[in-house]
């Protein structure tokens, strides 16, 4: 087997090529800049990056922003798996344009979206107005942030999910004689289960990160609503790079931990269902 | 033959959802930004973009977007065809470092770059005596662009291409092709409307780009603005109207990517069918 892998490299021309190009350009735009920020850490002092990373107004930010987007990423998993439902199993009007239209969050700007969710959601806004009414302000707090991180992860979860929903497994429960409880939950669960899980972790990620339309709906308030990426900006804005790095490099750790525990959950889930566990 | 057995009260109420939903989500900030473009009239929108600062941001965001494109479609078709066609050491390590802007925030791009390139740098006292400036001007702008887009092209195809598997290449390459004549004749042919897909893409988020571009860009208005950048001026400077009817251009352009998109989807489907 491994042998015939190295005649193939042989056979089909263009490697040394297409791989030099490959690393050329990977190296300039990504593998540069990392290493850059590397050395830059490494000549931070340890005290420094602690009392940095530790100050009341940046660990808020830490908070507002991990509490408002695993929010967000919940709400996208909940609606994502109605959407991707709805779209495979039921044929109705406007099917085509519902299709469409979910991807939306991937082709707007995010700074349009921003301000355009701000607008709707003041306390005069179309939608703001309505829930302002029962007491509830959306735009410049928490809930503002959450609804724009809403806005950018819905299309990770349906993406996700959308491929993995298949009737047939379904008609074949049925056939053998499951009841709808039992198809739910022992059939379609744990088979859409893991592409679940990865697009809550996509979307949970992204939101970790997301600048664009949330400084403009979040109305930036020390210690209520400010998230994490714009206490960077502030630092850089300030030509302070060493506190920037620092409140950074915790962001970048969050980010692959939470990409870790994805994988791990996947080769786990994925082993439920093909039966390997 | 149909054995799904929702009753159809759920059915409803599920579609129901999805289109309150969506109509909340996704549409009302859609119309909301096209009407308040054109609230004033269409005489306002004109003015407003073809003040001689929107024009300026217009042209810098298209060139932008252009550069981006060139750079990742030859970096997107390359690294496909490595991944996908060979098998060497290091594999996973250059596949997970190509997908890796997609999970570092926009904020987190533009600050390496900034360390990379900016005054602290080992490289600024070389770039500073050969007069090239990055950080604060176009170069900067240009390349975090491309990083944010960077796995865009290479994320389209490479599905396509480990799923085609290499049998027509390497009969082409036994029977004497060339290398270029075998991606012309047998490679392109079955990733052209996955190239195209991730091309709509990169575009898209390459005119949008917001985050990274914000740091890396001086804010200079007609010199280093691009079109959410300057969205972003006016309105902090309460011009709404203005704010609104420059978003309108990219709302519209949204429009038609999304519009391609689906048409590509079937293309592809068809071909594959």
């Amino acid at each position: 087997m491994k042998n015939r892998k190295r005649k193939t490299a042989r056979v089909i021309p263009g490697f040394g090529l297409s791989l030099g190009i490959t690393i050329t350009m990977l190296g300039l735009i990504v593998i540069i800049p990392l290493c850059s920020l590397v050395i830059f850490s490494s000549q931070l002092s340890f005290q420094s990056f602690i009392s940095t990373v530790t100050r009341p107004r940046v660990l808020c930010s830490y908070a507002v922003s991990f509490q408002t987007a695993f929010v967000a990423a919940l709400i996208d998993a909940v609606m994502g798996i109605i959407l991707a439902w709805v779209l495979v199993r039921y044929r109705f009007p406007g099917k085509e344009i519902m299709n469409g239209i979910i991807e939306l969050p991937f082709a707007l700007p995010t700074a349009v979206a921003g301000i355009a969710l701000t607008h709707l959601t003041t306390t005069n806004g179309w939608v703001g107005s309505i829930f302002h009414r029962f007491g509830i302000r959306i735009a410049y707090t928490r809930v503002g942030i959450t609804v724009a991180l809403v806005f950018i992860g819905i299309p990770f979860v349906v993406r996700a999910v959308l491929e993995k929903i298949d009737i047939q497994y379904e008609e074949a429960a049925h056939v053998l004689g499951a009841n709808s409880r039992q198809t739910i939950f022992k059939v379609i669960f744990p088979e859409i289960l893991p592409a679940l899980i990865s697009g809550f972790t996509m979307s949970f990620a992204r939101g970790l990160g997301e600048y664009g339309s949330v400084v403009f709906i979040a109305g930036n308030t020390p210690y209520e609503t400010e998230i994490a990426p714009l206490m960077i900006m502030s630092e850089l804005q300030e030509y302070d790079y060493a506190s920037a790095t620092s409140i950074a490099l915790v962001m970048l750790l969050t980010a692959f931990m939470i990409l870790f525990v994805n994988a791990v959950l996947q080769s786990r889930t994925s082993k439920i269902v093909s039966g390997i566990a | 033959m149909n054995i799904r057995k929702d009753s159809g009260s759920l059915k409803w109420i599920l579609i129901g959802i999805c289109a309150v939903f969506l109509t909340v989500m996704l549409i009302l900030p859609l119309v909301y930004v096209l009407i308040t473009a054109f609230e004033k009239g269409i005489h306002v929108f004109g003015t407003a973009v073809s003040d001689e600062y929107a024009v300026k941001a217009i042209f810098l965001t298209l060139k932008v977007t252009v550069i981006t494109l060139i750079f990742n479609t030859i970096f997107g078709i390359f690294a496909a065809w490595c991944i996908t066609r060979f098998q060497f050491r290091g594999k996973k390590v250059i596949s997970t470092l190509i997908d890796l802007p997609l999970t570092v925030s926009p904020i987190i791009a533009g600050l390496i770059y900034v360390l990379t390139f900016g005054r602290q740098s080992a490289l600024y006292p070389f770039l500073k005596s050969v007069g090239i400036n990055i950080i604060f001007a176009v170069p900067g702008i240009v390349l975090a662009t491309i990083f944010v887009t960077f796995p865009f092209v290479s994320r389209e195809i490479i599905p396509v291409l480990t799923a085609q598997g290499t049998d027509e290449e390497e009969a082409a390459a036994l029977m004497g092709a060339g290398g270029f004549t075998i991606f012309r004749e047998i490679t392109f042919p079955h990733i052209k409307w996955a190239l195209l897909y991730g091309i709509v893409l990169c575009s898209a988020r390459a005119m949008g780009e917001f985050g990274a571009v914000s740091v890396l860009s001086g804010h200079l208005r007609g010199k280093t603005n691009t079109m959410p950048l300057y969205i972003e001026l006016l309105y902090q400077g309460y011009d709404f109207t203005g704010a609104f009817a420059v978003s309108a251009i990219l709302v519209l352009m949204a429009v038609v990517i999304l519009i391609l998109r689906s048409k590509l989807e079937k293309k592809g489907k068809k071909e594959v069918d």
